[in-house]
């Protein structure tokens, strides 16, 4: 008697949904025996990581607007992956996105008009999109990897930052801070909840949200994307070309992670400092696979990442539990999730000692 | 359905408990104990910066008794994450919040606006609110206790200094460095290297032995970690600790550190909220307050030593200023006439270097 | 520009390029039986708190390297379950072992932050190194010339051996090898954690050679730079050494610069020339990559799960 891993005949779409909750599940759990080993109150952490951010209503503002960066990021990482296109520099297009956004705030900081805030978020639309060209150019031109070309640009992002941040861009009001001037009436987005900070950029991105799946749910071009990272031959006869797929998805995570940077610089954060980059646009990679890879349920997976983040502050508030957990408790999520992702397409049957004659199917090539 | 509908109920009994507590914590302080939350930039057993800082709060905890009571949190982000748990800190009833780092000035002025009733602290800030004060160490003291001894052990007349932001803080201590060296030594300069990230140990021992390399026979450093200091100990050049007494990290080149002793200011802010004379009026604490002291000097010769400890003593009577004029910047431009000194606000935006430091802003 | 001088920048250029060596030799062999790793970060740091903790409690350093190597290999086997036995995306779940090793070691290391250890003794006599010429030559730390080993070594088994040969082959078509009796999944289980266990010594290197403490985030991102590294040489060891003595060089070089106030220096701001070993890897990448014939192509079956028909 055995353990064996049978292929399904079409993926579980129950294991599908339940896989992400259930991995949540499984890290509280998980959590809770490791965190008690080691010395600190196990339940209790798991309590304030996960429960006391939805339970206290004074949080969900908190949750919400943290939420939101790793949505929006976290939606055009997941197109860009159904593509098995991997983008891992979506940090460096939200901090270009930002710094474009930024400049245009810069040069309007003595203009009034409604004008003011839509042009600064194209700019970071547009920064960001830029940003993300450049690995799409180096693999459509050179075939360079876009892991690394798009990593390895983010470094280049932030030391631009510490440069215009230290320098040209600095108050000059500051006391010689290293942050740009903080962001005018007109260019700050409204708080559309009153007495919370969800800001606009929160509304938008929901909205953003819903569009993408819908765009991949219902459109060629959602059909392109995921036929060119399911079955590349086939995408190739049916006429949708690599190249500019590559294209699409680089400009699109690009565009949508500077349009989180801008958001950044005109809700929560008011400027750019050299805290700025917050790593969400790592952090929206566990989103898009925790969602996976379909917008809907990357909104779902950024408030859950959002929740650790803020139940991590709780917890270190309140039981003194190191600021490290957070990571922990992210890590093990993604652990569990993939880990059970198999069971989406194979199912565990117990056999008997006779061989199996199992499907003979031809293996698949898929990278999802 | 049914998960939606108890979350509901118990969100809005939350709700209502949420609305009612400012109503129940009425800024009557004086008879329930004084909360007072910190907020820390890194960990709290860095040995340096957040390390004073944590010392600062059990000190009070100690001198203050039942009086008060205390949380920190550490290793906060500044910008929207700071917010939040300043956010926090306040709807939990603390009467007094202290940000520890400068990085967080902008969201705890927002988080201010927002609770009038609670005072605020802020560590090398300058935005002003009815609630909100701020608070600095004169480092430059420190710094010039430094400069003194480097100025009279050095051979080469060269003295290096790793650097990471040209904040003014760093700038100030850059200058005051060489002032007080160049008092002792006319012939001394700094060579300054600024690594540009706050946080990389094997860059700054990288840069330490690039400058020990130039020729640098002393060595300081205005960095989060000891790599610095552990290099120089490897390479027999003479150091300094900083934030806290590193000289369990160099222990025969390590001359003395500057330690911040933010403990008195901690102990006085919240005695003055406890008896509701609270001013938000700007501190900046020296070592005439107590706010700063220096590590004994060790391993120099005594008349070295005695240098040394004229500088702590002028500063604490007065006697002694290394930001008195002139002074005049590296282009050679009289910045501080003879007779005049650098003013306490221009000593807080200091953003340009003296004559004598080689190197840029940056 | 003295002689001295000149050694002083070789001694620290070696310092630098170490650590990625290690990892990046890790991660070569990982990534030529097929898989691809982007844990190393996560791994270098385990391995860096690994040998911290073992020489603070126990004093020696050359267990330190071995607990370092063990460390960075259990860990990888998070990753080998995951992306071997359970067919798991690889990109994701590197980037997930990435973010638990380095919660982990912040973890482990808030015990031993503000510690000081003492690292290796010298290997060679110090009369040996005592002149300039000796010093270039015997003056490093005793993992230095380990790193050498190592590179020499594993370019022959890659290259020499039927084992390497066999580890090749998995990564070039996984199929084939499969159905010649080779256990895909066995070699690629041990290319993995022979690729945690280099990660493991690479992290070890910043508390034994370079920084003898610990601090969150020790490695500074020096395992994402291995990973390109990797790319950069081509999946060629010898390659290998030399990009990361390259990449060493021009971290290095940015220190050196503005400590010489040289004023050449200035005409770029210095966050220009931090980022320029990042630019020149992207740069050099192009080049690499565009030019099919230069170094060799990526294992063919890289990133690709192994799903045997039955």
């Amino acid at each position: 008697m055995k353990l064996k891993l049978e292929k399904r005949p079409e993926p579980s779409r129950l294991m599908l949904y339940a896989s992400p909750v259930g991995a949540v599940i499984v890290t509280m759990i998980v959590g809770a025996i490791i965190f008690s080993i080691i010395g600190y109150d196990g339940l209790g952490a798991v309590y304030q990581v996960f429960i006391a951010p939805v339970a206290t209503s004074y949080k969900w503002s908190d949750v919400a607007i943290k939420a939101s960066p790793l949505i929006l990021i976290g939606v055009g990482l997941a197109v860009g992956n159904r593509a098995a296109i991997w983008n891992i520099g979506a940090e460096g297009q939200y901090v270009v996105g930002a710094l474009a956004g930024a400049g245009i705030g810069l040069l309007t900081q003595n203009a009034t008009g409604p004008w003011i805030l839509p042009l600064m978020i194209l700019a970071g639309i547009i920064g960001g999109a830029i940003w993300g060209a450049i690995p799409a150019w180096l693999r459509t031109s050179f075939n360079v990897n876009e892991t690394l070309s798009s990593l390895m640009l983010t470094y280049v992002a932030i030391h631009l930052m510490n440069y215009l941040v230290t320098g040209p861009w600095k108050d000059p009001t500051g006391f010689s801070f290293p942050q740009t001037p903080l962001v005018t009436a007109d260019q700050t987005l409204p708080i559309i909840i009153p007495g919370t900070q969800i800001h606009l950029g929160v509304a938008i991105t929901l909205v953003i949200a819903v569009v993408m799946w819908l765009l991949m749910t219902r459109s060629v071009f959602g059909f392109q994307i995921r036929v060119v990272g399911s079955a590349p031959q086939a995408a190739r006869h049916g006429g949708f070309s690599h190249k500019q797929t590559v294209w699409l998805a680089f400009l699109l995570s690009g565009g949508m992670a500077g349009l989180a940077g801008i958001f950044e610089v005109c809700g929560p954060f008011s400027q750019i400092s050299l805290g700025f980059p917050q790593n969400y646009g790592f952090t929206a990679i566990i989103v898009a696979f925790l969602g996976r890879l379909n917008p809907l349920g990357v909104i779902l997976a950024g408030i859950v990442l959002a929740i650790t983040y803020v139940g991590g502050d709780m917890a270190q508030s309140a039981l003194q539990l190191p600021n490290a957990s957070k990571g922990i408790f992210q890590a093990m999520m993604l652990f569990f999730l993939l880990a059970s992702d198999i069971l989406v397409r194979y199912r565990l049957r117990l056999v008997r000692r006779a061989p199996a004659a199992v499907s003979a199917t031809v293996p698949e090539r898929s990278a999802a | 359905m049914n998960m939606n509908r108890r979350r509901f109920i118990q969100a809005s009994a939350t709700t209502a408990i949420a609305a009612a507590l400012p109503l129940i914590h009425s800024p009557a302080y004086a008879d329930t104990p004084l909360k007072v939350g910190y907020v820390y930039v890194g960990p709290v057993n860095d040995g340096g910066w957040n390390t004073a800082h944590e010392a600062a709060r059990q000190q009070m905890l100690k001198e203050l008794g039942d009086k008060v009571t205390s949380t920190y949190v550490a290793s906060v982000n500044e910008g929207p994450d700071s917010e939040r748990v300043f956010r926090d800190l306040a709807n939990q009833g603390c009467g007094l919040i202290f940000g520890t780092s400068f990085g967080y000035m902008d969201s705890l002025m927002k988080v201010a606006k927002d609770f009038p009733n609670i005072k605020f602290e802020m560590c090398t800030g300058f935005k002003k609110a009815p609630n909100v004060a701020n608070y600095n160490i004169r480092f430059h003291e420190g710094r010039s206790v430094i400069g003194t001894i480097a100025g009279m052990l050095t051979k080469t007349n060269v003295g290096g200094y790793l650097a990471t932001f040209p904040v003014p803080e760093v700038v100030s201590g850059i200058n005051s460095f060489q002032l007080s060296a160049q008092k002792v030594n006319p012939k001394f300069r700094t060579k300054v290297i600024w690594i540009n990230t706050w946080f990389d140990p094997a860059k700054e021992a990288d840069a330490a032995r690039a400058l020990i390399d130039q020729g640098c026979d002393v060595m300081t450093q205005h960095t989060d970690s000891p790599a610095a200091v552990q290099v120089c100990e490897s390479k027999g050049i003479p150091t300094f600790g900083q934030g806290a007494d590193q000289s369990k990290f160099a222990p025969t080149m390590c001359k003395t550190s500057t330690e911040d002793q933010w403990g008195p200011f901690y102990i006085s802010a919240a005695k003055d909220v406890l008896a509701g004379t609270w001013k938000n009026t700007d501190e900046y604490w020296g070592m005439k307050e107590g706010a700063i002291q220096m590590a004994p000097i060790t391993n120099v010769p005594d008349n070295v030593k005695a240098a040394g400890d004229k500088i702590i003593a002028g500063w604490k009577d007065g006697s002694y200023n290394v930001y008195a004029g002139p002074i005049k910047d590296q282009k050679g431009n009289v910045k501080v006439a003879e007779g005049s000194s650098l003013s306490f606000d221009d000593i807080l935006g200091l953003n340009w270097l003296v004559d004598g430091v080689d190197g840029n802003m940056g | 520009m003295s002689l001295d001088y000149l050694i002083a920048v070789l001694i620290t250029v070696v310092g630098a390029s170490t650590p990625i060596l290690f990892a990046g030799l890790g991660e070569l062999v990982a990534e030529k039986s097929g898989v691809l790793n982007l844990g190393v970060e996560g791994m270098m740091l385990i391995g860096a708190i690994a040998a911290f903790a073992t020489v603070d409690q126990l004093g020696n350093p050359w267990l330190a390297v071995v607990a370092a190597a063990a460390a960075g290999a259990a860990v990888s086997m998070i990753f080998a379950v995951l992306t071997l036995s359970l067919s798991a995306n690889q990109v994701a779940t590197g980037l997930a072992l990435t973010i638990f090793g380095t919660g982990l070691s912040t973890l482990i290391g808030n015990n031993f932050t503000g510690r000081a250890i003492k690292t290796f003794e010298p290997l060679f006599p110090a009369a040996l190194a005592s002149n300039p010429i000796g010093r270039v030559v015997f003056g490093y730390s005793p993992l230095v010339y380990f790193s050498f080993i190592m590179v020499a070594l594993v370019a022959w088994f890659l290259r020499g051996t039927r084992a390497g040969l066999i580890l090749r082959a998995v990564g070039e078509n996984d199929l084939s090898a499969h159905s010649i009796g080779y256990s895909v999944t066995g070699v690629r289980y041990a290319a993995v954690a022979f690729g945690g266990a280099m990660a493991g010594i690479g992290g070890a290197t910043f508390p034994l050679v370079l920084t003898p403490l610990w601090a969150e985030g020790l490695t500074g991102g020096r395992g994402w730079i291995a990973i390109a590294l990797v790319v950069f040489a081509g999946w060629r060891p010898v390659w290998l050494l030399a990009g990361a003595y390259f990449f060493g060089l021009l971290s290095t070089f940015e220190l050196y610069a503005k400590a010489s106030g040289a004023s050449w220096t200035s005409i770029l701001p210095s966050e220009a020339w931090a980022a320029l070993p990042y630019l020149a890897t992207v740069v050099v990448l192009a080049v690499i990559s565009a030019s099919k014939q230069a170094g060799g192509n990526a294992p063919a079956c890289l990133g690709k799960p192994f799903i045997p028909s039955a």
